[in-house]
């Protein structure tokens, strides 16, 4: 190496320490030169201020998901029936069941109390005037009954029924909804996906871009639009807007 | 049904108003007081409010230790949260609503973000929150809250839209104030790392479409989120407004989905599964999907139109003044940026540009302003919003049109806001 080039190397190294962070975590380039460096730190020295490392895609941060872990938090169910548990259930066991643990808020027969969700009934109504969206009326999969009392059931207390409870509860509702007839029939980890519900093909995806498209407007009207506008009814007249005395007390 | 109301409902109008006005009692009544300029030849009495020694002027007022997490003046207590109780069966599976109309700008305050929960808020310690990933991935990991504050970190400001925001409103008109119409939703600053960085340390498969989101509270809620949205520009949060979640807001860790309805927004995140197709949650199916006319319903309608509403003149904040007056209100789009906000005084005749201040953000509430005069006349007031793809935000009755009346979830029509000679205003049905 000549004396030029020495000077040269020894320039580069105070350059880069002059510039922390810059090139901090950068591999050193195969066949990198010296006079490259100079060229580097001319070039960053021209930049105002040198960035701060980029963050690399693995980040170190986590650790493995043990396969005890993943069996205790993986409960979901999907309409493939892909996360049903092994185990067993009749409507005639879930009855019992779902009378000592369900029909507080949901009455005997699913047709709800209070206004804590009706289960059952509500068939043909979807196009009425006060449509009733019940399982049997309305929900596309069977699995998603099991799927959320898995999850959410009995309100309170959820997490506490077995997987056995949970396909007895499953048939209940079923039946109560005429989805399963036989009162006897055993749900399981095997049949419930193949369960077809009443309103499983009443459902599309998302159009509002195109069969909405007439509310893109270029030019939305600005004056004199339409006739005079008239009141043709009030939220007053209905009456059931909270007062005062319906809010929380605030110390 | 454009009678005058009667004086008792003018009466209970007032008095509901009054939660709007509170804060305003002590300006209100000082300028009842003859003005200098108000009549020749009458001579102004002095104000007692500047001529007299207030207490506040004289006596010590607290200390820096009495208040180690600050709250509102109590002038301003009427500024809460309020639920209808009537909406739901039990207050842990209930919506409370932001006081709209007593807000200015476009942060919510943390306190007044609207609450809604399933299974009532869970209080979890941080230390014992964990948040797994697994599923169609290389290697199925778990976070610690230290791991995921390790990450590197994004700001930035959305809105929160509950997709049954309005829908009370579907058939007609029916509460009587935008806390109750519009106050599912909140516009805040949250901090966290993207979804992207996460599924970046697990590794995503390439037959991977869909994730499952899932929250640790007595809910479990999940949900179904396309891959493509989670790389794009979905959060995982764990700061709002610059502090700590709330628990009412998902303590420790949330999700966050720009423009998207609320439901996506999992609170209490314990768990992100990668697989191939939708699960068809009870809230995807059940819920949070749009019953049309023909007795079919539209699913998957995650993004949130273009909406606006007047905050104030509102029924909770009637007109006090003749004269200079200020309407404001917000707008915002799911699918960007808010480009433009009309203005009607008639009902929808004759429309005016209303003026923008303030940051205006991709998926973020706008806040705009007319400065106007009062002379006392009727005034049915609406304001449109219109967003950067072209969107216009339409009417009830054209909303109604293609949608009828049983989807419930995204009502994003015209409101109309009647202000009476008097001041007072209330939510009407105009055709």
């Amino acid at each position: 190496m000549s004396k030029s080039l020495k000077a040269l190397a020894g320039f580069a190294v105070v350059a880069a320490m002059a510039l922390p962070l810059a090139q901090a975590g950068a591999e050193p380039k195969p066949g990198h030169k010296a006079k490259d460096a100079v060229k580097e730190a001319k070039a960053s020295a021209q930049a105002a201020v040198p960035a701060a490392p980029p963050a690399p895609v693995k980040l170190g941060l986590g650790r493995p998901a043990l396969p005890e872990e993943i069996a205790a938090w993986d409960i979901d169910v999907r309409p493939d029936g892909q996360g049903l548990p092994p185990g067993r259930g009749t409507a005639k066991e879930g009855d019992a069941l779902f009378q000592e643990k369900c029909s507080t808020c949901h009455g005997e027969f699913g047709e709800g109390v209070g206004r804590y969700p009706v289960l059952s009934g509500g068939h043909g109504t979807l196009k009425a005037d006060r449509p009733d969206k019940t399982i049997g009326s309305y929900w596309p999969d069977a699995t998603t009954v099991y799927d959320y009392v898995r999850h959410a059931m009995p309100f309170g207390n959820a997490r506490s029924l077995s997987n056995d409870e949970i396909y007895a509860l499953t048939a209940y509702i079923l039946n109560m909804n005429d989805v399963i007839k036989d009162q006897d029939f055993e749900l399981n980890q095997t049949n419930l996906a193949k369960v077809k519900m009443p309103n499983a093909d009443g459902f599309y995806e998302d159009d509002r871009d195109t069969a909405e498209k007439a509310f893109w407007n270029k030019n939305p009207c600005m004056k004199d639009c339409g006739p005079a506008p008239k009141v043709i009814g009030r939220a007053i007249a209905v009456d059931v807007t909270p007062d005062e005395k319906a809010g929380p007390k605030v110390d | 049904m454009s009678e005058k109301p009667t004086s008792d409902v003018l009466n209970r109008r007032r008095f509901l108003g009054a939660a709007g006005l509170g804060a305003a009692g002590l300006a209100g009544a000082g300028s009842m007081l003859p003005s200098l300029a108000a009549k020749a030849g009458e001579v102004a009495k002095p104000d007692p409010a500047i001529t007299e020694i207030q207490d506040w002027n004289r006596y010590l007022g607290d200390g820096v230790d009495k208040r180690p997490y600050g709250v509102p003046s109590k002038f301003e207590k009427d500024v809460i949260r309020r639920d209808v109780s009537w909406l739901t069966a039990s207050p842990e599976s209930s919506v409370n609503f932001t006081p709209l109309h007593a807000l200015d700008g476009i942060i919510t305050p943390s306190g007044l973000c609207f609450e809604r929960h399933h299974g009532g808020v869970a209080e979890i310690d941080p230390a014992q929150h964990r948040l797994m990933i697994h599923g169609l991935v290389d290697t199925p990991l778990v976070f610690t809250m230290d791991d995921i504050k390790r990450m590197p970190r994004v700001n930035k400001i959305y809105f929160l839209e509950c997709a049954a925001n309005s829908g009370m409103e579907w058939r007609g008109a029916q509460l009587n104030g935008c806390q109750f119409t519009h106050g599912m939703i909140h516009n805040v600053m949250y901090t966290g790392v993207t979804l992207k960085t996460l599924l970046d340390q697990a590794g995503v498969k390439s037959n991977a479409k869909w994730l499952l989101l899932e929250g640790a509270d007595s809910a479990g809620m999940d949900r179904s989120l396309p891959l493509e949205k989670a790389l794009d520009d979905v959060m995982i949060a764990y700061a709002m407004n610059g502090e700590a979640l709330r628990p009412e807001n998902g303590y420790p860790l949330r999700a966050v989905i720009p423009g998207w309805q609320g439901n996506l927004w999992v609170k209490w995140l314990r768990r992100i599964e990668v697989g191939d197709m939708p699960w068809q949650t009870r809230e995807e199916t059940s819920k949070y999907t749009d019953l049309m006319p023909d007795g079919r319903a539209r699913k998957h309608t995650f993004v949130m139109d273009a909406k606006s509403v007047i905050t104030s003149p509102s029924p909770q904040m009637p007109l006090k003044f003749k004269g200079r007056n200020v309407l404001t209100g917000i707008a915002w789009s799911g699918r960007g940026t808010v480009k433009r906000v009309d203005v009607s005084m008639d009902g929808g005749r004759n429309w005016y540009e209303a003026r923008i201040d303030g940051p205006v953000l991709n998926k973020s509430i706008v806040r705009f302003y007319v400065d106007f005069d009062w002379n006392g006349e009727e005034l049915m007031l609406q304001s449109r919003a219109i967003d950067e793809t072209g969107y216009v935000q339409p009417t009830k009755a054209e909303l109604r049109k293609v949608r009828g009346v049983n989807s419930v979830y995204h009502n994003n029509g015209i409101q109309t806001w009647l202000v009476h000679p008097d001041g007072v205003t209330e939510n009407v049905e105009i055709a």
